[in-house]
């Protein structure tokens, strides 16, 4: 499926069977405030994993980190078998189009409709499209979030639900192998919030996409991941499904299953 | 011996300015260039203030003749009225009026917009579709800012003699051509060069202080 079987990965070659996200003992702190302490994550081809933490525990840190917004003070990242601190800023941009990456407050671009936010990310990592495909890509994709109606909009004139609707068919629009998820439903309704969650499912399902979804609800997270990782005091704390750890003893990972 | 806390924070801010003004000259002039963004920025910056500065510039030549008249008249120099004003907007006042209605309206507006796209991670979104912020974002409205205000002095200026010329004909009578000719008479272009110049600087400032404090 994926190119990564074949690139020795640093550090870690022999682990590296089939997977397309690899963190090895990352650490990354601001000042005195250490956020992630020896983090360890792999998410294999077609995988859903879910990061559950508390807020502020250093999610969004996490998944910054893995798409190259911020630098690991410590510790390797390998996404897609390249070692993303190696990589020079167009081999950087070459991998962010494989990764997609849903941003917590939708980050859609204010002063453009709906339908230039789409087409930003095509124009930009310059794929050679004529104006009739790119316009056809962006009703595709609009399509499967059901929007397609709003493509002249602009993002103000938008619900929140919708937003973040809008930010999904964004990161989808490059076909993405891996998507990393920054709290998809938080700030929704839990009907909204549930409508998100199948979508994600969804996505993953049609295509067959690795995802990374980092949220602190329930509901969305028993929903749509494989697989759940606690991120506890900067480290990946316990993991396992979502039944496994429904019966943890553990107290700091039971707190979130009351 | 340790500074105290106001003057290490002004050190602070000083040395991160200039960092920032070295990263535009470092990045700004190297491909990929956004030619498309700054046009846009131009119009926005450029177009946008028009009307603000044109207002301005407008009763500001307007109210200087006529307060100035009555001093004149005591002295018996009422006809060198448009000579005098003429020299002042346009060496002085002009750019340093035009300039600071450019530096509350756009540096204020570049903070905010910048601000407001930090926090709700547009700058990032942006980064990882493939496109550097800094010279998406701060490199096309500095160049803008930097090439606009100019132009901006200069209509600003010629708004605001006409706004003279008005004042002048509120009491007495002074032919447009013959307004107009006192002023160039009066003028040299070394009066009109150095101000010309100066505002090159001034939009430079507005614009990297305004992206710096947002980006
Ligand atoms: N750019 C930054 N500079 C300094 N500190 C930061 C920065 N980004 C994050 N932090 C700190 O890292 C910690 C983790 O932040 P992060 O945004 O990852 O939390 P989170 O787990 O995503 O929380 P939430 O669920 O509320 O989004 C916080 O204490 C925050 O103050
Ligand atoms: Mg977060």
């Amino acid at each position: 499926m994926h190119d990564v079987a074949t690139i020795a990965i640093k550090g870690d070659a022999k682990s590296n069977s089939d997977g397309v996200l690899l963190i090895n003992s990352l650490h990354k702190s601001f000042g005195s405030n250490h956020v992630l302490i020896d983090f360890n994550l792999k998410l294999e081809g077609g995988e859903q994993v879910a990061v559950l933490g508390k807020s502020g525990s250093g999610k969004s840190v996490l998944i910054k980190c893995i798409i190259g917004l911020l630098v690991p003070d410590e510790g390797v990242i390998n996404v897609l078998g390249h070692d993303i601190e190696s990589l020079n800023s167009y081999e950087l941009d070459q991998v962010r189009t494989k990764v997609g990456f849903l941003f917590q407050s939708n980050a859609l671009y204010d002063s453009m409709t709906v339908r230039e936010n789409l087409e930003f990310p095509l124009r930009r990592h310059s794929i050679k499209l004529t104006p009739s495909e790119r316009y056809n890509k962006v009703i595709a994709v609009l399509q499967n979030v059901g929007l397609a109606h709003t493509v002249d909009m602009m993002p103000a004139e938008l619900s929140g639900g919708m937003r973040k609707r809008i930010a999904l068919a964004r990161t989808l629009i490059l076909e993405p192998e891996i998507i990393l998820y920054d709290e998809p439903t938080t700030g929704l309704d839990p009907i909204t919030g549930k409508e998100i969650s199948r979508l994600i499912k969804t996505i993953g399902e049609k295509y067959n996409t690795s995802a990374l979804i980092i949220s602190h609800d329930m509901e969305c997270i028993r929903m749509t991941s494989d697989r759940i990782i606690m991120l506890i005091d900067g480290k990946c704390y316990a993991q396992g499904t979502y039944e496994e750890l429904k019966k943890s003893n553990d107290e700091k990972v039971k707190q979130f299953f009351e | 011996m340790s500074l105290p806390p106001i003057w290490r924070q002004f050190l602070y801010e000083t040395g991160e300015i200039s960092r920032f003004t070295g990263r535009f000259f470092s990045q700004g002039f190297k491909p990929r260039y956004e030619i498309t963004e700054l046009l846009r920025q131009c119009f926005i910056i450029g177009y946008k203030s028009l009307p603000l500065i044109g207002l301005t510039g407008f009763i500001m030549g307007l109210v200087l003749t006529m307060q100035i008249r009555p001093s004149l008249i005591s002295y018996g120099a009422e006809s060198q009225l448009p000579a005098m004003v003429g020299i002042a907007i346009v060496r002085e006042i002009g750019p340093v009026i035009t300039a600071l209605i450019f530096a509350g309206k756009i540096g204020s507006s570049i903070g905010a917009e910048l601000g407001s796209m930090k926090v709700t991670e547009q700058i990032d979104a942006m980064e990882v579709s493939g496109t550097n912020p800094f010279k998406y974002l701060v490199v096309t409205r500095v160049m803008a800012s930097t090439l606009m205000l100019p132009v901006l002095v200069i209509l600003g200026n010629a708004i605001s003699l006409y706004g003279s010329y008005l004042g002048v004909n509120i009491r007495g009578v002074t032919s447009f051509d013959l307004f107009f000719k006192q002023v160039f008479d009066a003028l040299s272009f070394k009066d009109f060069v150095p101000a010309f110049i100066k505002s090159y600087f001034f939009g430079f400032a507005v614009g990297m202080v305004g992206c710096f404090k947002g980006f």
